[in-house]
């Protein structure tokens, strides 16, 4: 737990051994780096597609969109960027904020607003794409 | 929460003015950053116009010519004057390093001489270094074995040997522990709670790889965190500023690397 702003007379190999090692880290760095790298062609995919599209109006978008090969890459899409992006939000609010109750609601709420826009990003998919 | 300003101590002013006499050749100007955590004042940059052919060429000459013959009240660490005990780090010309290392001609205009950054302060240009020691004591800097001992010592190849202190002499084992890299990483200014910073996980990887160390998989376990280990961002800073050209940030990227083959 963060000492910070306080005088301890804990001991410094105390403090510095803490709670112990959480032993999650590998996992999340490693899907960071996992979701880096498929994010590179699923982008490149993505950017190609909306330079592609033939006109821009919904009737066109919604043709494009029900194609198998479209919503897959799509929601594939969504998946890899969205966690990629939670992953990242959450080393920027550990970084920087260093009051506990605050660090632990922001940690909370990335989790629960990517989880939310992933779901809700993959409804309009399925919905455009089998067309209910 | 936010915090929108400096805290008192961080607002250093200027100080007192020392100068040299006129007939003097080749002046120089150290300003030396003065503070006494006990006296109450405000941190202050004094200014030291000396006469370089009154001291050696290192900045460390300089700033024991200021206190042995201008101020005696200025208060730095040092020992060996060449490069190996790691006492005099401390920040020159905006660069953390030795200041027994640091020639005085390579600074363009005044030499500017704070303590290592964002470290307690004892005084001047000493820092508060018990909990960087207390994190090199949490990683269990000595060999670990569970075999039982040979009859003479542990052999090595000198294979093994290089990994340890590099084939160019620039390996792990050759760090000296002066705290220039820690304290110029920001995720260590940040989180130096949690965080081990590149000093204390450069000395990690030195066991790790050590290959007598039968302790690994130990090891690795307590650097599994996302604090002591993760923080590490990839900066650079670390490497950039040893004194001794050595390479923390491979250290750690090599500690990722043996976790994620094990993951």
């Amino acid at each position: 737990m963060s000492e910070k702003g306080t005088e301890s007379i804990q001991s410094p190999l105390g403090k510095v051994k803490g709670l112990g090692a959480a032993h999650n880290g590998v996992t999340h760095w490693w899907h960071q780096r996992i979701t880096a790298i498929t994010n590179i062609p699923l982008m490149l995919w993505l950017v190609w597609s909306v330079v592609h599209i033939p006109a821009w109006t919904h009737q066109e978008f919604v043709i494009w969109l029900e194609q198998p090969v479209n919503s897959i890459l799509m929601i594939l899409s969504i998946l890899s960027v969205f966690y990629h992006a939670a992953l990242g939000c959450q080393v920027i609010v550990e970084d920087y904020f260093h009051v506990e109750w605050m660090k632990i609601t922001k940690l909370i709420g990335i989790k629960l607003f990517f989880f939310a826009l992933t779901v809700t990003c993959i409804f309009s998919v399925l919905k455009i794409s089998f067309g209910v | 929460m936010a915090q929108f300003t400096l805290p008192k101590n961080s607002k250093i002013v200027e100080g007192t003015k020392f100068t040299a006499e006129d007939d003097v050749k080749r002046k120089k100007t150290f300003k030396v950053y003065r503070w006494d955590p006990e006296g109450g004042e405000t941190p202050r940059l004094d200014s030291y116009e000396i006469d370089l052919d009154k001291c050696g060429p290192m900045v460390l000459d300089a700033l024991l010519h200021i206190k042995n013959d201008i101020d005696s009240t200025l208060t730095l660490r040092r020992s060996c004057r060449e490069g190996i005990c790691g006492s005099c780090a401390m920040n020159i010309d905006g660069t953390n390093t030795l200041a027994c290392t640091k020639s005085i001609d390579e600074v363009k205009g005044d030499v500017k001489v704070t303590p290592l950054p964002h470290m307690k302060v004892v005084k001047d240009l000493v820092p508060d270094m018990k909990d960087l020691y207390a994190q090199y004591e949490s990683i269990e800097p000595w060999m670990k074995t569970s075999s039982a001992p040979p009859d003479r010592e542990r052999l090595q190849s000198s294979e093994d040997a290089n990994k340890l202190n590099g084939d160019d002499g620039h390996g792990p084992a050759m760090c000296i522990l002066c705290a220039c890299c820690s304290t110029a990483c920001p995720s260590y200014w940040w989180n130096s709670d949690r965080f081990l910073g590149p000093a204390i996980l450069m000395q990690a990887w030195r066991w790790l790889t050590d290959s007598r160390d039968e302790a690994k998989g130990e090891r690795l376990d307590q650097l599994d965190d996302s604090f002591r280990l993760y923080r590490c961002h990839t900066i650079m800073n670390c490497t950039k500023t040893c004194p001794k050209g050595l390479n923390p940030a491979r250290s750690i990227a090599e500690i990722k690397k043996l976790l994620a083959s094990r993951a």
